[in-house]
């Protein structure tokens, strides 16, 4: 399969970030852009990357199904994560996860019909005296109140 | 042994060598320390917590499996606080494990049941919902119960490591972990089922087992392999005259552990509904039922009318039938019936590496030589297809003792993986190749070659040369296909040479000659099916065939007799390193004989007197007779192996190179033999490949 | 860019550039004493360099507070092998937000750091690894990195100096576990986050099988101050055996939360009341969490306490990363220890058997208890089943959900206990089957 010039260059780059026979080590990097250029970690990532890196797509299996950010299903669009750890969990973030599922009315772990939002409870994100915060794709939002996501949510519909 | 570690384990003084792990030191001192990760010959896990000991001077309590002894170390490994602990461990293992033990394979023989016993954990005080997940087949074979899985990886490592193989991964990360074959959905790999053997619990099961009995209701019958060369014991588990699985858990015999898909799984031959119970008679055109008196009778007749006659006779021995058989075989053609047209299917050129070998001692590889040389070369095989426990051992000798491997085949081989270096060949081209390898052979300090049937006649003399020229002690390994063919060849199944490769005065007929004469009047196939690829060219030839099946031999012969296969008789083989092992019947099939006692009543029918025909006198005068077979009794009746070293003296032979001719089975077929098992046939992989690495 | 106003009481050592124009280019950093320590490091043998380290009583930032210079004196430098640098920069411990900012505000003063941790040990390449949450920080170092390898500060020959290093930028994809040294590592190498087996250590046996020295990002910051300004005077910002300065993450209840650069053995009370502002809306302290989420709660009569690694282990608990999570008296300590283990099991790799079905055990007991299902057996339950992983499991993620609960537990036992049902309520058919 093919990657744009951008992607193809960062892969470029990685592979020449380790030390020779050590190729496998640019395995997550390469996976997370792959994900963020093609929306997944579909089949076909798997096996392209399997190739390149000259290992399994059981080894590459192992690795996808491991980390959280990884996926093999796609996202929305704009994919908000909430944080609701501990520092999050005492300003709110429970109560804000809640929140964005009314606001997009679906729940988490769920993706709106559109494919413009997918909603995700997720674990502290290193925002925690800035909370409650959530990201969106790799933004970070903090101190963020009902009242500001309902904005933010707006916002990026009105977008498109 | 210089500098000893002396350290205390449970109050006993133990010593040990330095860097061994506690655990293998208690082990060594008769102090059992449990575990479901650790696991001998594999990558540690630490991963079951099981191991956990005491250590003075030491706040928490640690890993024996990880923890290497030192001097004066003072370790508990049944404290109160350790057996606190391990309950605890037990009680965190069965929150999620499924109480089914009333229905699993493994109840009764597992060691997760066998430890909670150990510790009296069978109280769980987990009353949540537990994880459940269905179970999945992952091959016809292989069957996975995730949630009876504990996670000790050590069928992911036997998988990766042991085999070679890496067809199972870890999935998941932590309470919903699971294994994972490498398809998505199931298993493409060798179908040796070692992750099902090394299972501690019943996660993973046998396709051909499950659910089919209780360990305890079978009798367990240690006895070796019947397909290929390599000689594994398989522990035959049996149940009202039918072998119900194989494995080798105790891991007794020369293969440990180790057994492919045609060991564990390929033992269903004997019960396949096509097997032949009753002597059948050509009558009226038609291969008729008839009774064993009536179809020994009417070969007598026939055999003792061509020898009277003084006409041609051919005789085809077998690859698998046993030495007392082969030897008695030919001690009844040469005497009894007075002629030497007599042969087998040769499948290497071990007499042609006898012979280049005279004079010699000490130059025949073991099985376990293969474990410990520091070199091996591998010429003109497919060793992980062809030669399974010799590429095993192969790649323990890799993993535990960085043995250097050097491979010469035609195409792409698992040992290329790790070897030192991999020289692609081109059949004929095999010794300019190891001559190009010269200089890194020899730097080696030992070597090791085995070498397929490429490798043959003069060639082999060659090789020995060049072998001799390294200046380094150098033990072969000639590469032959069935469970017995060295045996064949030992035991004198040649028109040319007698038992111990000792010449024949008057060389008989070959296999091609016997089947292309077109004056034959009797041919007696044992155990083969030449017919299977060749016309025979006399058209009035009595054909006797003794087997399982009604193959395409069998279908040309006037009288067939049943025979009993390896695992319904006894008696000894000899492996394709020339270690001799015994036979140990498991059951019996009704209206089979083995072919020993089928040899004798035909001899007793034809007043020929070849000797009494029980296995343990014939095997006596094997031993007394046949050169190199001198080996211990003791050794065989316990189970052992005991090398035969067949190499004194030279042997004139003329070399028939163009004889030698592997069938170039795969791991998944079986010769004639392999059709009859479902087992074999049931997995995608078959019939596979060669040289597809 | 800054997300909280700083403080008067702050000692900025390694935020000194915080707030500052431009704060992340080579050209700020080196108007401002950049690449001044490195420069006196280059004039210094490897071992006067791990002596300074040694001198200054730096302690590891990332959470267990090993002393950096003996760390970086166990990598065997006459090894054959390649050495390397391996930044711990995948920052996840609940409560903990620092090495993001000191990321984002002064990348050069981590390579820097890189630079002479180098210098010291004989390495030739370095590696950052990133959380893959925190992508715009990739983006940030390697611009950075490129800075530095335009003019001479990294690549070959630095600064004429003979000395060759390679700086490279690394990123996670989601695991918690992968903060946990040896996690990190096999990430590193494209694997599953799973610790290693130690003995060996990274000093060893570290990335790629080779010596390795592996530190969080705020060690490494800290060691161009060491080296700019002494040892001594960095050893001095805080109590003995606890070296410089400290950035704190306060969160939680508090009027002002933010990352704080204070001095080691800062008081805590004074921190939460005079950095953060006092208990928002002029609450009651009730507890506070002083290291991240992995260490004991310590109760509101236990905060007069001096903010270093000795001082707060004394006190039952530990300084871990700086993060300090404070609660008032409307905190619900049940839901707390829901929620913190929600977070232990979600991140539990599952290679060893305790942290896998304990922390899952646990949550479920927890998770019970708080939704008013729970019986009475079930408190000594979980004090129990914590002390069963701690100290048995292979890693320290055990440690990090036992410690926790089994401080929640023995601290406001009451509060479990009033959130048992006063009778058993019918229906409920697993509640008949106590075992």
């Amino acid at each position: 399969m093919t990657f744009s010039t951008a992607l193809e260059a960062k892969f470029e780059k990685l592979l020449n970030s380790y030390p020779p026979g050590r190729k496998r080590a640019a395995l997550i990097p390469m996976l997370l852009f792959a994900q963020d250029e093609v929306g997944a970690i579909t089949g076909e990532v798997v096996n392209e990357i399997a190739g390149r890196l000259e290992i399994t797509p059981l080894q590459i299996d192992e690795v996808v199904t491991y980390y959280s950010m990884l996926h093999r299903e796609p996202r929305g669009k704009h994919n908000i994560q909430v944080c609701t750890n501990v520092s999050c969990l005492l300003v709110g973030g429970a109560e804000l996860l809640e929140h964005a599922e009314r606001k997009l009315g679906i729940r988490r772990g769920e993706s709106t019909a559109d494919g413009q939002f997918s909603l995700e409870e997720v674990e502290c994100m290193g925002a925690c005296s800035w909370a409650p915060a959530l990201q969106v794709n790799y933004d970070f939002h903090h101190f963020v109140s009902p009242e500001k996501l309902d904005r933010l949510i707006d916002g990026l519909r009105k977008a498109h | 042994m210089a500098d000893l570690v002396t350290l205390t384990i449970d109050d006993r003084t133990v010593t040990a060598a330095p860097g061994t792990l506690v655990i293998n030191a208690a082990r060594a001192a008769g102090i059992e320390i449990p575990a479901f990760c650790y696991y001998d010959g594999l990558t540690l896990q630490a991963a079951c917590r099981m191991c956990l000991v005491e250590v003075e001077r030491m706040p928490k309590l640690q890993t024996a499996c990880t923890l290497p002894v030192a001097e004066g170390m003072i370790v508990q490994t049944e404290s109160p606080k350790v057996v606190e602990a391990r309950k605890s461990m037990l009680e965190f293992l069965l929150t999620n494990h499924p109480l089914d033990c009333p229905v699993c394979d493994k109840g009764g023989e597992c060691e997760l049941q066998d430890m909670v016993f150990r510790y009296g954990a069978g109280e769980s005080r987990f009353t949540e919902i537990k994880h459940h997940v269905d179970e999945k087949q992952f091959s016809p074979v292989v069957f996975f119960d995730a949630p009876r899985c504990i996670l000790c990886y050590r069928c992911v490592r036997i998988c990766d490591e042991g085999m070679g193989v890496g067809a199972l991964g870890v999935i998941n990360r932590g309470a919903v972990t699971e294994i994972g074959p490498n398809m998505g959905d199931h298993l493409v790999c060798d179908e040796c089922g070692m992750c099902i053997d090394i299972c501690p619990v019943g996660a993973l099961t046998s396709g051909a087992y499950r659910y089919k009995t209780r360990p305890w209701e079978m009798e367990h019958i240690g006895t070796i392999c019947a397909h290929c060369s390599n000689g594994c014991k398989t522990t035959l588990g049996v149940r009202n005259d039918r072998i119900i699985r194989g494995n080798n858990r105790d891991r007794s015999g020369i293969n440990g552990e180790f057994l492919c898909i045609k060991g564990r799984y390929a033992f269903d031959f004997t019960d396949h509904p096509e097997r032949l119970q009753s002597p059948l008679m050509r009558k009226g055109g038609e291969l008729e039922p008839v009774s064993w008196a009536e179809a020994l009778a009417a070969v007598a007749r026939r055999f003792l009318e061509v020898k009277e006659r003084g006409g041609r006779l051919g005789v085809i021995g077998s690859n698998r039938t046993t030495n007392e058989e082969n030897y008695f075989l030919q001690k009844f053609v040469r005497q009894g019936l007075g002629s030497n047209n007599i042969d087998h299917h040769r499948t290497g050129d071990v007499a042609a590496l006898i012979s280049a070998l005279a004079g010699t001692t000490g130059a025949l590889a073991s099985t376990a030589d293969l474990y410990s040389a520091k070199a091996v070369l591998v010429i003109a095989g497919d060793l992980a297809q062809q030669q399974p426990l010799l590429s095993f051992q192969i790649r323990a000798n890799y993993r535990h003792h960085g043995c250097r491997v050097y491979v010469v085949t035609p195409g792409p081989v698992r040992e290329d993986k790790y070897a030192a270096k991999s020289v692609r060949a081109a059949t004929g081209e095999e010794l300019a190749a190891v001559e190009g390898l010269r200089d890194e052979l020899r730097k080696e300090s030992e070597l090791v070659i085995l070498f397929g049937d490429a490798v043959r006649g003069e060639a082999v003399r060659r090789l020995v040369a060049l072998g001799d020229s390294f200046g380094i002690p150098v033990k072969y390994v000639c590469l032959v296909d069935y469970s017995n063919s060295r045996g064949a060849a030992d035991m004198g199944l040649f028109p040319d040479l007698l038992p111990g490769y000792e010449p024949a005065q008057t060389p008989g007929m070959t296999m091609p000659e016997m089947l292309a004469a077109e004056d034959l009047e009797a041919l007696w196939v044992v155990g083969a099916n030449p017919l299977k690829a060749a016309q025979l060219g006399s058209q009035y030839a009595f054909v006797v065939v003794q087997d399982l099946f009604l193959t395409e031999t069998a279908r040309r012969a006037d009288v067939v007799l049943p025979a009993a296969s390896a695992y319904e008789k006894t008696g000894t083989v000899t492996n394709v390193c020339g270690e001799v092992q015994r036979l140990k019947r498991a059951i019996g099939v009704m209206g089979a004989k083995p072919d020993l006692e089928i040899f004798g009543l035909l001899s007793k029918e034809m007043k020929i007197n070849a000797g009494l025909w029980h296995p343990d006198r014939v095997f006596d005068e094997i031993r007394r007779s046949v050169r190199g077979y001198n080996v211990p009794l003791p050794v065989l009746a316990t189970g052992g192996a005991a090398p035969a070293v067949p190499l004194n003296g030279h042997i004139p032979l003329e070399a028939r190179p163009d004889l030698i001719r592997s069938a170039n089975d795969t791991l998944f077929t079986s010769g004639s033999l392999g059709r009859y098992s479902k087992s074999l046939n049931s997995v995608m992989e078959a019939p596979g490949g060669l040289y597809r690495g | 860019m800054l997300y909280n106003e700083p403080s008067p009481l702050e000692v900025k050592i390694l935020t000194r550039r915080f707030g500052l124009e431009n704060s992340q280019s080579l050209d700020t950093y080196l108007a401002t004493d950049g690449f001044a320590g490195f420069r006196k490091a280059l004039d210094m043998t490897p071992d006067q360099v791990i002596d300074e380290v040694k001198a200054s009583n730096l302690r590891g930032r990332g959470g267990a507070g090993f002393p950096a210079g003996m760390k970086w004196g166990f990598v065997p430098r006459d090894s054959p092998k390649p050495k390397y640098i391996v930044v711990n920069a995948d920052e996840g411990e609940p409560g903990t937000c620092k090495d993001r900012v000191l990321m984002e505000n002064d990348p050069h003063q981590l390579i820097e750091g890189m630079l002479i941790a180098a210098r010291a040990v004989g390495a030739q390449a370095g590696y950052i690894y990133i959380r893959g949450e925190y992508r715009y920080i990739i983006d940030i170092m390697d611009r950075a990195i490129a800075e530095e390898y335009e003019r001479g500060y990294l690549g070959r020959n630095i600064l004429g100096s003979g000395m060759d290093f390679d700086v490279y930028t690394h990123t996670g994809a989601g695991s918690y576990e992968c903060g946990e040294e040896s996690a990190l590592l096999e990430s590193l190498e494209g694997k599953r986050g799973q610790p290693r087996i130690r003995p060996p250590f990274p000093a060893v046996a570290g990335a790629f099988q080779c010596p390795t020295v592996l530190n969080n990002v705020e060690t490494f910051c800290a060691v161009p101050a060491i080296f700019r300004d002494g040892a001594a005077a960095f050893a001095d910002l805080g109590p003995p055996r606890n070296g410089g300065t400290r950035l704190f993450a306060l969160s939680g209840h508090i009027n002002k939360p933010g990352v704080y650069e204070l001095p080691m053995g800062f008081n805590l009370l004074r921190m939460i009341q005079e950095v953060g502002g006092g208990i928002r809306g002029g609450g009651k302290l009730k507890a506070v969490i002083p290291g991240g989420s992995s260490c004991p709660v310590l109760r509101a009569e236990e905060c007069d306490l001096s903010m270093d690694f000795d001082s707060v282990a004394k006190a039952g608990s530990m300084l871990g990363s700086g993060g300090v999570i404070v609660m008032d008296e409307t905190t619900d300590m049940v839901k707390l220890a829901v929620r913190i283990m929600q977070f232990y099991q979600h991140e539990s790799c599952g290679w060893c058997v305790p942290c896998r079905e304990g922390t899952l055990w646990l949550e479920k007991v927890l998770t019970r208890v708080d939704n008013g299902g729970g019986r009475p057996s079930d408190i000594n339950l979980i004090d129990e089943l914590a002390r069963n992983m701690l100290g048995r499991t292979f890693c320290p993620l055990g440690d990090a959900a036992a410690m926790p609960t089994i401080s929640l537990v023995q601290k406001f036992r009451d509060e479990f206990e009033e959130r048992l049902p006063k009778s058993v309520p019918a229906g409920d058919p697993r509640l008949v089957v106590v075992g």
